[in-house]
């Protein structure tokens, strides 16, 4: 071990020891696990969950729980609810149809149902990812692994598989002079979505195994559309109208066709089941017009779908770090204040070596304590909101690492930084009100500025850095509020660290140039 | 009570640092809103309020209000200026109460110049991103009913979130930790609630925090929605601030300095 290397190990030991030997300090430690483990089981146990379902004012029924979500073959949280209309394919074989019209309407009143009473008032609005088109899916269960190709309200034509999948065919809308040729084959596990303007030159658009297709797989014509936020924030319920012509099926498809009201029990909010009409049959082929509501896709959960974000529950470590934040701006503070510090400089004089010393110890204890609570929280919090009925958005093992390391290291990296600033003010109010405000005051304004001025703040300030705790991928295909105020922060989980880490470091580097040029 | 008065006022006039806070809080409060004025847009059917929107810079502005409050008593705590104090005003309540006035009356000042600035920079800004009479969210007057009294309840806000800042620190003494509180209290228990789903207790919670129930007073449109009316908001604030300076009295009262 080098001599620099044993005077630092002994500058953190001599900082650790000052950090453990002092009450209200080792108090406060502790605070940060107990008070975060409270609060997240107040806020699980505070929450209830039930939920009222039913086609007419008299058949309706209230049940305690959520409404069922289904579950995508990799395990995520998805909407699968559309209107069918199918024939079974065991074996290999082609479905082919031209869509010439895709229309829609909208709910004026919010996120309602229509009734066999009545329907509510609507407008037309053709959202932008209302989908209409040719699936094959392996059997009608809500969740089941399936491949589409699809017309939309906006995005051109799609093909889509499993949910989270995704991928660009032909662009532009679909109308009668502009219809558009959708076509699936399967050979085996393997299915192929094609496009067409005219019905006789095929494009590929891709490609993909689906395993687990076995002889349960059906195949047919789809309708479903989303919610749409464009008349409220809160989203509105949307019904889709598409009419199909040139149906034509080979291969070993057998059967006559049949309807089926797809996942219409599960937690999507859609304006009706749907309905499907056969129009005409010649040898051309069948014609189809199909209605539908809902969403073939991943589930951001929260706000309007409901369903509770893993990541709200490390939200209370707020007031753990705010404790920290007085810890670490008093961990400098008070050696000015009783004039410590010239002890302090006068055993080390390498000053920027003292101030590394104090930020590794208050950072190491930072994350110590947070790692700690989290770890108890997060899993604690899952499972008494489970038990009251209300559903938890499943995450990935790497997503669940990711966001207990990531909060830690979140309140670490901000402990640390109040050490520079405690370091270059010597005044721990200054140094408080500054740590608090920059961390929690983007999260306030970002509820006032909505929209692109409010994502900047999480792009700008330290409360990027919140971004860590993202648990819910955003997904290009789903149309969502994607904003702070439901989870979603405009920079990757790992940059918005860095955002967070390059202002810390900013203030350790300013702290350390005052250290240096003034006395003490 | 007129020399505990005069005496206090001497103090803060001659510190550098409760002037730089009073400059700060009405320099903060009225750029925040500038900023804010510039940067939000009009939403059809966002639910906006122009004249709450033109008062945002209290958001910030209440931290610096908070930090003095807390400064002016904590100040005196670290430099051993409390026992001088006390020396020369042996009732321990009229020495709080003296200081309560005083920075309770720069407060009011500061505070006014804030909000007066916040409405100007509003007045200018906000029409230019589409909140117009044509879309039915043009900026109040600033004498109009409502609008007077988000204004006036914004500085009042001010106030009594000096004063909380200023009981907590007279109960706590130490600095750090009484602008902690102060600025846990204000900011992180509203983040906090909105963990709450329940719609009861989210309700009763944002009722009782001082940040959401007092800024109710804010609020020109849907008062319907409000957690609490306006004036009662700002009385759920003003029971904060007194409950707070009643527990630094009495910490005053009963114990050493």
């Amino acid at each position: 071990m080098s001599a620099d290397l044993r005077d630092f190990s002994r500058l953190v030991r001599s900082e650790w020891v000052k950090l453990r030997s002092v009450r209200g300090w080792r108090i406060g430690l502790v605070a940060v696990v107990v008070t975060t483990v409270l609060l997240a089981w107040a806020g699980a146990a505070g929450s209830h969950s039930g939920y009222c379902a039913g086609s007419s004012p008299s058949t309706t029924r209230c049940y305690t729980g959520h409404p069922p979500v289904p579950t995508g073959p990799d395990g995520e949280a998805v909407a699968d609810e559309f209107f069918f209309v199918h024939r079974s394919l065991p074996g290999n074989g082609t479905i082919t149809a031209e869509i010439t019209s895709l229309s829609g309407v909208t709910a004026v009143n919010g996120v309602v149902a229509a009734s066999p009473g009545g329907s509510p008032p609507t407008r037309p609005l053709l959202a932008p990812w209302t989908k209409a088109g040719v699936i094959l899916t392996a059997g009608t269960r809500p969740g089941a692994p399936y491949a589409a190709v699809t017309a939309t309200g906006a995005h051109g034509v799609r093909w889509q598989y499993d949910y989270v999948h995704d991928q660009a065919g032909l662009p532009g809308s679909v109308s009668r002079r502009t219809p558009r040729w959708l076509r699936i084959t399967r050979r085996g596990e393997v299915v192929t979505g094609y496009d067409s303007t005219d019905g006789v030159a095929w494009h590929v658009i891709g490609s993909t195994r689906l395993p687990g297709l076995t002889s349960r797989a059906d195949v047919g014509l789809f309708a479903t559309s989303p919610l749409s936020f464009v008349l409220r924030q809160s989203g509105t319920t949307t019904l889709a109208t598409a009419r199909f012509d040139h149906v034509a099926t080979t291969g070993t498809v057998s059967g006559a066709w049949r309807s089926t009201a797809v996942g219409s029990n599960t937690f999507y909010p859609a304006y009706s089941s749907g309905r499907a009409r056969q129009t005409a049959q010649s040898a051309e082929g069948a014609s189809f017009t199909v209605s539908g509501s809902g969403d073939i896709g991943p589930d951001p959960g929260g706000g309007p779908l409901g369903g509770n974000s893993q990541q709200q529950q490390v939200i209370p470590l707020l007031v753990g770090v705010l404790v920290l934040i007085v810890l670490a701006a008093g961990f400098v503070t008070s050696e000015y204040r009783r004039g410590l510090i010239r002890t302090t400089l006068a055993a080390s004089p390498r000053r920027g070596r003292v101030l590394a010393a104090k930020a590794v110890v208050i950072g190491l204890a930072s994350f110590v304590v947070s790692l700690a609570a989290a770890l108890i929280a997060l899993p604690l919090a899952n499972h008494v909101l489970t038990a009251n009925g209300n559903y938890v958005m499943p995450i990935g093992t790497g997503t669940e690492a990711r966001i207990l390391l990531g909060t830690a290291g979140l309140v670490a990296v901000m402990a640390v930084g109040v050490v520079g600033l405690g370091t270059l003010f010597r005044r721990s109010a200054a140094a408080v009100s500054l740590g608090v405000v920059l961390l929690v005051l983007p999260t306030i304004l970002g509820t006032v500025l909505q929209g692109a001025a409010g994502a900047w703040l999480f792009r700008l300030t330290p409360a990027a850095g919140f971004a860590v705790q993202q648990a819910i991928p955003a997904y290009a295909q789903v149309s969502y509020p994607y904003d702070a105020l439901n989870g979603f922060y405009p920079l990757a989980p790992w940059a918005g660290f860095a955002v967070l880490c390059l202002w810390s470091a900013l203030a350790l580097g300013l702290g350390a140039l005052a250290l240096e040029r003034r006395d003490g | 009570m007129t020399g505990a008065l005069a005496a206090e006022w001497r103090k803060l006039r001659t510190l550098a640092g409760p002037g730089w806070l009073l400059i700060g809080l009405a320099v903060l409060t009225a750029g925040l809103s500038a900023v804010v004025a510039a940067a939000v847009h009009f939403q059809q059917g966002g639910g906006q309020d122009p004249t709450a929107l033109s008062l945002s810079g209290v958001d910030l502005g209440q931290a610096v209000a908070a930090v003095l409050g807390v400064t002016v008593v904590s100040g005196e705590y670290g430099s051993g200026m409390m026992r001088l104090s006390l020396a020369a005003v042996p009732r321990r309540w009229r020495l709080l109460a003296a200081k309560a006035a005083t920075v309770a009356g720069i407060t009011l000042v500061a505070g006014a110049l804030g909000v007066a600035g916040s409405w100007l920079a509003g007045r200018l800004l906000l029409a230019g991103n589409g909140f117009t009479a044509g879309h039915g969210a043009a900026l109040l007057p600033f004498t109009e009913g409502t609008a007077l009294r988000a204004e006036l309840g914004s500085i009042l806000y001010l106030t009594l979130v000096a004063l909380l800042g200023l009981g907590l620190a007279t109960a706590i003494r130490d600095t750090a930790a009484s602008v902690g509180v102060v600025l846990g209290l204000l900011f992180v228990v509203p983040v906090v609630a909105s963990l709450v789903h329940d719609v009861t207790w989210h309700r009763l919670l944002q009722q009782v925090a001082p940040m959401t129930a007092g800024l109710d007073v804010q609020a020109t449109t849907r008062l319907g929605g409000l957690p609490l009316s306006p004036w009662a908001g700002l009385g759920v604030a003003a029971a904060w601030a007194g409950g707070a300076l009643l527990l630094g009295g009495l910490r005053l009262e009963l114990t050493d300095a």
